[in-house]
This record gives C-alpha cells, sequence and structure tokens, in this order.
C-alpha cells in the first residue's frame, strides 16, 4: 500500500511541478471548446438541438483526460530514458503494484485536468444539473483516466523511444477522441460510423459524462459503467502484464 | 588499506553464465566468485560483457543459461531476496530529477519498506557523509554530475545492503569527484562490511581500489586475480599495461550494449 502511495504521490509532485506542462494541456482542448463550442452553437440550435456548449462540455472534458491520461501511461519511456524506471524495478516491489500507483498517479493527474476544463466551463456559461450529478462526473472521469493511463502504461512498455509517439497521437488518441461522440450526438450516423463509436471505449465516457452533468445519456449510464469498468480492469490487467515484462 | 576482514564465503556466485541476443553472445558461459567482503573490480574494454553481466546479477535481465547466486539467493526465483541485498549505481543517472535529493531519498526507502524512524536518521547520516545534507531540499535537476553520483551513492546504501554494485560510477567526473568517491567507498566497505562489485575505464581506480579483478573480453573471462597478480602474470608493472597485454590494443567498435540491442530488436520488428 505504502509502495502505491509514494508513486502515486510521485506523479501529483511531478505534474504540480511543471506549470508549462498543466498550461500546455490545457491548450488543445480549450481551442476545442472556443472554436467548436462558439462556432457550432448557432446551427446546432437552428437544427433543433438546443445548447451546443452544454453538449460540448463534457465532451472536452473527456478529451483532457483522455489525453492527460494517455500521456501520463506513456511517461514510462520518458522514465526509461532518463533512467529512473531502473531504480524502480531492481527495488523488493512487484511489478504490479509499481505499476498501480503510477496508474492512480497518472489518472489523479488526469481528473485534476479535466476539473480544470469543468470550472473554466463553468465561467463561459456551462451548468450541471446537481451536486450529486457532479459527484458522478468526477467517478467517470477517473474511470476513463484509469483505463487510458493503463493503455498508455500497455503502449510505453512495448516502446524503447519517443518516436513512436507521433504515430500513437495520430492513429491512436485522435481517432480516439474523434469518434467518441464527444463532438456530435450519436443519433442518425451512418452505420460504419456508429458501429465504430460504439467499439470504442472512450464513447461510453463521455456518455456518462454527459449523462452525469446534464443528464443525456444516449447509450445508457449503466452500459456506460459497465463498459467502462469492464474495458478498465482488462486494460490494467494487460497494461500490467506488459510492465512486468519490460526488461532494461 | 587492503587489511578488511575478509572470508572465504563466496557472496556471489557466478557458474557457467550465458546471455545471448539473437545471434550474439553478449555473455559467454563465465564462471567467477566474489567473497563476502572484498572489493571486486569487473574489467573490460566497451562491449565485453560488464554491463549484460551485473544486468542478470540485479535481476534486471534473465541469463540464456546459468547459475547465478547472490547473498545465497537465485536472481531469477528469488527476485525480492536477491534485491533487498544489493544496493546499485547505475551507469546512468538513475535520479528523478524533478523531485528533492531528500524526496528521492524517501521514496527509495519506501520501496524498500523501511520502518520510518530508521529511515529519517539513516538518511540524514548518509546524506551528510556524500556532504549533501544542506542542500537535501534543492530538486535534483539542480545538482551537477558530480553531486547526483554522490546522491545516487548515498540512495543505494539506504537500505543496508549487503553488496554494492557500481557501474562505472566515475564516468565523467572531475578527479576531485572521483577521488571522494573512492574515499567514501573504501570507508564504507570497511565500516559496514559491505561487498563492493565495480567496473571501471580507469585502471588506477580498480588498483587502488580492488582486491581482486577479474577481466572479460568478448564475453568471456580471461583473467582473474589481485591487481598486482596479473602484473606479474603477464610481466607487465601496472594493471593498465597487464590490461592491455590481455585485451590487445585494438578499439572496440562495438555498439554500446544497449544500442546493439536496441537495433537488434527494431531488425526483429519489435516496434
Amino acid at each position: 500500500m505504502n509502495v502505491i502511495y509514494i508513486l502515486w504521490l510521485r506523479q501529483l509532485k511531478r505534474y504540480f511541478r511543471s506549470k508549462p506542462r498543466i498550461l500546455g494541456a490545457l491548450g488543445q482542448p480549450l481551442l476545442f471548446l472556443f472554436a467548436l463550442g462558439f462556432g457550432f452553437g448557432p446551427v446546432y440550435q437552428r437544427a433543433g438541438e438546443g445548447n451546443y456548449m452544454q453538449f460540448l462540455v463534457p465532451g472536452i472534458i473527456a478529451m483532457s483526460v483522455l489525453f492527460t491520461s494517455m500521456f501520463n501511461g506513456i511517461e514510462i519511456i520518458w522514465d526509461r530514458q532518463f533512467g529512473f524506471l531502473k531504480e524502480t524495478l531492481v527495488a523488493p516491489v512487484s511489478r504490479v503494484k509499481i505499476m498501480l500507483g503510477r496508474t492512480f498517479g497518472g489518472a489523479s493527474v488526469a481528473v485534476f485536468q479535466g476539473i480544470i476544463i469543468l470550472v473554466i466551463s463553468l465561467l463561459i456559461g456551462f451548468r450541471f444539473s446537481s451536486m450529486p450529478a457532479l459527484l458522478a462526473a468526477l467517478f467517470f472521469m477517473f474511470m476513463i483516466a484509469v483505463l487510458f493511463t493503463a493503455v498508455g502504461t500497455a503502449i510505453a512498455s512495448l516502446l524503447e523511444d519517443m518516436q513512436g509517439f507521433q504515430l500513437i497521437m495520430n492513429f491512436l488518441i485522435m481517432p480516439l477522441f474523434f469518434l467518441s461522440g464527444a463532438l456530435f450526438p450519436l443519433n442518425d450516423l451512418p452505420a460504419a460510423v456508429d458501429a465504430i463509436v460504439r467499439l470504442n471505449p472512450l464513447s461510453y465516457g463521455v456518455d456518462g459524462l454527459r449523462g452525469a452533468l446534464i443528464g443525456q445519456a444516449q447509450l445508457g449510464i449503466w452500459a456506460d459503467l459497465g463498459v467502462l469498468t469492464f474495458s478498465s480492469f482488462v486494460l490494467v490487467i494487460i497494461g500490467g502484464y506488459l510492465f512486468s515484462k519490460i526488461q532494461i | 588499506m587492503k587489511s578488511i576482514e575478509q572470508t572465504d564465503e563466496a557472496v556471489i556466485r557466478v557458474t557457467e553464465l550465458s546471455k545471448r541476443y539473437g545471434n550474439f553472445l553478449a555473455v559467454d558461459n563465465i564462471s567467477f566468485t566474489v567473497r563476502r567482503g572484498e572489493i571486486f573490480a569487473f574489467l573490460g574494454p566497451n562491449g565485453a560483457g560488464k554491463t549484460t553481466t551485473i544486468k542478470m546479477l540485479t535481476t534486471l535481465l534473465t541469463p540464456t543459461d546459468g547459475k547465478l547466486l547472490l547473498n545465497g539467493y537465485d536472481p531469477v526465483r528469488e527476485q525480492d531476496a536477491v534485491r533487498r541485498s544489493f544496493g546499485i549505481v547505475f551507469q546512468d543517472f538513475s535520479l528523478d530529477n524533478e523531485l528533492t535529493a531528500r524526496e528521492n531519498m524517501v521514496f527509495h526507502a519506501v520501496l524498500y519498506s523501511m520502518p520510518k524512524n530508521v529511515r529519517e536518521e539513516r538518511i540524514k547520516m548518509l546524506l551528510e557523509l556524500v556532504q549533501l545534507w544542506d542542500r537535501k531540499d534543492e530538486q535534483v535537476k539542480k545538482f551537477s554530475g558530480g553531486m547526483k553520483r554522490r546522491l545516487e551513492i548515498a540512495r543505494g546504501l539506504l537500505h543496508l545492503p549487503q553488496i554494492f554494485f557500481l557501474d562505472e560510477p566515475t564516468l565523467g567526473l572531475d578527479p576531485q569527484t572521483r577521488n571522494l568517491l573512492w574515499n567514501y567507498i573504501r570507508e564504507l566497505n570497511e565500516k559496514e562490511q559491505i561487498t563492493v562489485f565495480f567496473t571501471t575505464h580507469i585502471m588506477e581506480e580498480a588498483e587502488r581500489a580492488a582486491h581482486t579483478v577479474a577481466i572479460i573480453d568478448h564475453g568471456k573471462i580471461i583473467a582473474r586475480g589481485s591487481p598486482k597478480d596479473l602484473a606479474e602474470q603477464t610481466g607487465t608493472t601496472s594493471l593498465e599495461e597487464a590490461f592491455l597485454a590481455l585485451t590487445g590494443k585494438d578499439i572496440r567498435d562495438e555498439e554500446s550494449e544497449s544500442n546493439g540491442r536496441m537495433l537488434g530488436r527494431m531488425l526483429r520488428g519489435r516496434r
């Protein structure tokens, strides 16, 4: 337990000590929020779908959590390149604990990043339904964060250096985000897109957040909960396995 | 200086150890022992197999073949017992630069589940020993190479290991720091009866500090004995000359072990 805690604490310290990174990670989600939110708002309204900003905010929170948690998982490559990973790998603790500590640490940081987006959204007029809704939203953020930190960890365990990062960004993180329903409603989609969206675990995170914050879950909040819990569980096991196989 | 009490008990026992990467045999059927309490220098040209051997001894790599025994435990099957038995300073820095010196130490203590009261006392003692106590709350990224190395030595000794591995600990350090480091190491060897296993390319360091030297080349151990023995065996006057007589004067073009391996993995399509 102590080991998991100290690894969690390390992730938090590293995060709060690097202010440029906190700001940098806010840039893209905020750009999406402002440009798309204000840009598509009028069209969305005219189509009779209501307030686009309300619809978009949960999607952008999910985006921010996705990017930060994925990145935190992938940070293992840094640790490998800068040597610190060895210090943890020769210690008499199971690799699974190291992986869990890192994952919870990375996930906490990602949730915090999501909260910052939520607060900024409140400043530009976003309103969520109730206080318990907020707690449910935090829970969904955490589930998304654990899931994708584990995905990042799994990928990083297979890579030796950062050269593959661009590949992951373009062929995994971006598609996950764009095909999750974060930006558009799920009704009347072409069959192929609909199928992809339903296979993407992030869709359930976005849907759960939207259900919690503004009461508009299209996939059903129980389906969201089930899929997220199940896929986090599986990915933590896969990530833990691959991490424990790292040889330096 | 070399008067310390040594027993004949082997604290490290390596029997017919090999490590293969694809077609490349990095370590080729080596056997040697290190006695408890001795300072043991493991020397060899670049790419000879030193780091690979240390990685196998320290549970970071699994051997392809052969037997290992460290402090009575098997690094393959009794990993945690082995890991508790040794401390290590790696060739490359392995500190968290964002954390302070003290935080790096505490992190290590928690990983090795040291009780809190023992931990605090020993952290203070060791940071004072390496003269970093007054800078304990500074982030490591502000430290010079020498300070980082000193901190790593303090950290490696924190959990009272029986064996201390140092993989080229003086690489890139100035003579003053090198001198200081060897003073700590010898002091600890005498005071705490700790066995020291180190590699270096600076033959004078090995000559001055080591009780026993083993020379590895192309994955095989080609000579073993005290620095004096080796000079006598080769009819030379210093360890440096003995080393050159044994390993030849050709420059080694092998890539560093980790680069070579990375390339190997890329070629085999692991990425």
